[in-house]
């Protein structure tokens, strides 16, 4: 498509605030009628925002939303569909027991449905653009990549002009990913629009005519031409640099192996291979960085770790101990603290009471009555707040109205409690503010100081490349690189994130 | 057992299944939308004898029944408010339906126990239809209720299956956010199922005491709002199925007060259980064939629906 193209879409100046967090602070888009218009950021970028925000879902604080040079204020996801931009979810809006066309023709104004009728437009639309299904059968027997077709169907059905998919090839195998791109492509030369959400570089520079790119909830990079970047300068857009608050820790000599992984291999949700043949080894008093595109299998890595995930391969030990196959209580015992990823939900439960979170790891040692909450319990859980600074109401109240930057602290409290060798920290500072980010921090850094082996899982390069005593970057589940933090270049690890291996 | 009584029990089969069917659908629509009710038992003793009333005082069959649905859908609304847009848990809030409807009906009933009936819906004329040999006095000889209620299955079934109301309603069940972003209000659709589904719970009510009993007496709907809630699981959740449960249902009923005049030795209380054996059975083989599919009840059936906000 040529640049003089009429603008599909401009997001002018968007702010959107949410209790605690801004999401958009005056981020823009500009796409192209006709073309396939990337916007790309880490997770937390404000990307899922701003797109919420032109399909419907969310309305913004302050800015301007015009399509095709008009300017709308949507009130709802229907009021978009009537101007024409369908959204194709990550999490899927399909009711499984219903057919194909039953979900499509799901919202439509048709009073009685003539099922035949509805079948043969499908099938129509799904041939002209190569988006092969049979509507009459029911959803819950289709693949992803089939749930994903009728998702896109809905929206074309429905005559949407511009399509925003939301990280689409999350769900897909890398050869569904690929017929995406190809019907993408079809959707696009017919005259229609679409955004492409993503944080895969490969994907962007493949399927995409331009790019948008978006780092705390601002357009850090607008309307590139795909064919003129390179995926080390999408991968460095997106990391960016943040203010960075603790300071790096001095050089102290690292002291004998504490974690160990060799050959570690597990699958991720689909049953595909996430962290593939990957070792690793931890010095106590050394804190080692994982730097990556998310999506590379850190997530999966950390879970196998901490014993959530199956280890398909390989061997886990800590301080000399196999612990590949042990439970996750039997890790902890072991000396591994874990901060999962997931602070409520996995680290925390949010429906149960400040002392309850506390204790969730070691109930078992403090328990010297049939009572679970004893006065023990009430002190560990007291000593925690007072160690780590938790501000929280009363300790027998459910833990849900904490702050982000508390919730962690308890968290983080509770898994260093245990005197851990090996702390396996996953986004520790992830949408915190800047104290809490400074308290995680510091804390990482104390443990290092005691002799502790730190293993960090981060988006956020300047906390790694601070905290990190060595810095490794993960591409595809496998470690491509590994960095002296004290003098990487930061176009070397964004290459390094974008697949690029050490030669020697 | 001889042609007559023959009759006569095939005939009350259908009467009685009508009964059951009339609000098994009601509670079936409510179900699709992701509602449970357990409030039935409570509901068709209110429909009862807010019809028995009506009718003593009016002397209007038709009016009595009237009311008696709208009595009745205003009862369960308060159901569909709680659990719907207060959220509150739907087996405990049905359950207080239960309670709150049978102490009703004996409060408001208690005048009129004993009385004769003001008016009743009388049997539907077919002309020389209901003289066939068996099929008249089986088929031609009922209530204008066994036809409504069929009428009315019928009618669901249709709405369910080949309209975007239906659709919709079905989806609330199965997946409310679904139903939500294609632009439908899920509080509505459910609201408005549980209303349908009170008054033909109240329907089936009046259908007892305008036609059936033509009395009213405390505990009248004796367990039968209970059979009705099993028999939409023995259903399916299907109205075609739910009929024939419907029948066979309402035939075990029927067995039941002629057991000593047929001369079986076999007591009623364990005949009366018989229907929820059957129902437990179904729900055993609903809940194997769902190991490899999608469960034949609404998936989303008892869980509140509150459109997320971050």
């Amino acid at each position: 498509m040529t640049s003089e193209s009429p603008l599909a879409i401009e997001l002018v100046d968007v702010w959107k605030r949410f209790p605690g967090v801004v999401a958009n602070a005056g981020a823009t888009l500009s796409v192209k009628k006709g073309t396939i218009h990337a916007v790309l950021g880490e997770n937390g970028a404000g990307k899922s925002t701003l797109m919420n925000i032109l399909s419907g879902v969310y309305r913004p604080d302050e800015g301007q939303v015009r399509i095709n040079g008009e300017q709308h204020w949507f009130h709802s996801p229907s009021d978009a569909l009537a101007s024409g931009i369908g959204m194709v979810h990550q999490e899927f809006r399909l009711v499984p027991s219903f057919t194909v066309a039953e979900n499509i023709v799901l919202g439509a104004s048709e009073k009685i449905i003539r099922r035949s009728l509805i079948e043969k437009e499908v099938e129509q639309i799904a041939q002209q653009f190569g988006l092969v299904i049979d509507p009459t059968r029911p959803v819950w027997q289709l693949s992803m990549g089939e749930r994903q077709r009728v998702e896109i169907l809905k929206t074309l059905w429905r005559k949407a002009q511009i399509l925003i998919l939301d990280e689409p090839t999350a769900v897909l195998t890398p050869a569904e990913a690929d017929e995406l791109g190809n019907v993408l492509r079809k959707i696009a030369e017919d005259g229609r629009t679409v955004v492409f959400i993503s944080h895969k570089l490969h994907e962007v520079t493949a399927f995409c005519d331009e790019a948008t790119v978006l780092r705390g909830g601002k357009t850090v990079a607008s309307t590139l031409k795909v064919e003129e970047v390179n995926e080390s300068d999408l991968a460095g857009l997106m990391v960016g640099s943040s203010p960075m608050i603790s300071e790096r820790p001095p050089y102290q000599e690292p002291g004998e192996a504490m974690l160990t992984i060799e050959g570690l291999g597990t699958l991720d949700d689909r049953f595909l291979p996430a962290v593939k043949n990957l070792n690793l080894t931890i010095k106590s008093g050394e804190i080692v960085g994982i730097a990556g595109v998310s999506g590379n299998g850190q997530r999966e890595m950390a879970q196998a770790i901490a014993g959530l995930r199956p280890i398909t391969s390989g061997k886990v030990t800590i301080s000399g101990k196999d612990l590949t196959n042990a439970p996750p209580s039997e890790r902890f015992t072991a000396g591994l603290g874990y901060v999962p990823e997931d602070r409520l939900g996995v680290g925390l439960a949010p429906r149960l009471t400040v002392t309850e979170n506390a204790i969730l790891r070691c109930y078992k040692s403090l328990r010297k009555s049939i009572f679970l909450v004893s006065e023990q319990a009430v002190n560990y859980c007291k000593e925690i707040i007072d160690r780590f600074g938790v501000r929280t109401g009363p300790i027998d109240e459910p833990i849900a109205g904490l702050s982000g930057g508390n919730l962690q602290r308890l968290l983080v409290g509770r898994e260093l409690s245990g005197n851990p060798k090996v702390v396996l920290a996953a986004q520790p500072t992830r949408g915190l503010d800047v104290q809490g980010v400074k308290a995680i921090q510091d804390l990482l850094i104390d443990e290092r100081a005691e002799g502790v082996a730190v293993l960090l899982i981060s988006e956020d390069l300047d906390e790694l490349l601070t905290l990190s005593d060595r810095l490794l970057v993960m591409h595809e589940g496998e470690i491509v690189k590994e960095f002296d933090p004290a003098n990487a270049h930061r176009h070397e690890i964004g290459a390094a994130m974008a697949g690029k291996r050490d030669e020697s | 057992m001889n042609e007559a009584s023959m009759i006569g029990m095939l005939s009350t089969t259908i009467s009685f299944g009508a009964l059951l069917y009339l609000a098994c659908i009601g509670e079936l629509i409510s179900e699709k939308a992701g509602v449970l009710n357990l409030g039935v038992e409570g509901m068709m003793a209110l429909g009862a004898v807010t019809g028995f009333l009506v009718a003593l005082n009016t002397e209007n069959p038709w009016l009595a029944l009237l009311v008696a649905m709208i009595v009745t859908a205003a009862f369960a609304s308060i159901h569909g408010i709680f659990t719907v847009v207060l959220g509150a848990e739907q087996v405990v809030s049905g359950l207080s339906l239960t309670f709150l409807g049978l102490g009703l009906s004996a409060f408001f009933g208690k005048s009129a126990v004993g009385n004769p009936p003001g008016a009743i819906l009388s049997n539907v004329d077919w002309g020389p239809l209901s003289d066939i040999p068996w099929v008249g006095p089986i088929l031609f000889q009922q209530s204008p209720m066994v036809y409504f209620a069929f009428l009315v299955g019928l009618l669901t079934s249709f709405l369910l299956t080949r309209t975007s109301i239906g659709l919709a309603l079905r989806g609330a069940g199965e997946s409310a956010s679904t139903v939500d972003t294609a632009g439908h209000s899920v509080v509505k659709i459910r609201l408005a199922a549980v209303a349908t589904g009170g008054a033909l719970a109240g329907a089936s009510g009046a259908y007892l005491t305008l036609s059936i009993t033509t009395s009213w007496q405390d505990g009248a709907a004796a367990g039968r709002g209970w059979i009705a809630v099993a028999l939409v699981i023995f259903g399916a959740w299907k109205p075609g199925r739910a009929a024939i449960g419907a029948l066979l249902f309402g035939g075990l009923l029927a067995l039941k007060t002629r057991l000593q005049t047929f001369g079986v030795d076999f007591s009623p209380i364990l005949l009366s259980m018989i229907p929820y054996l059957l129902t437990i059975g179904v729900l055993i083989i609903i809940s194997i064939r769902a190991r490899h599919r999608p469960s034949a009840s609404p998936a989303e059936i008892g869980k509140v629906y509150r459109r997320e906000e971050r």
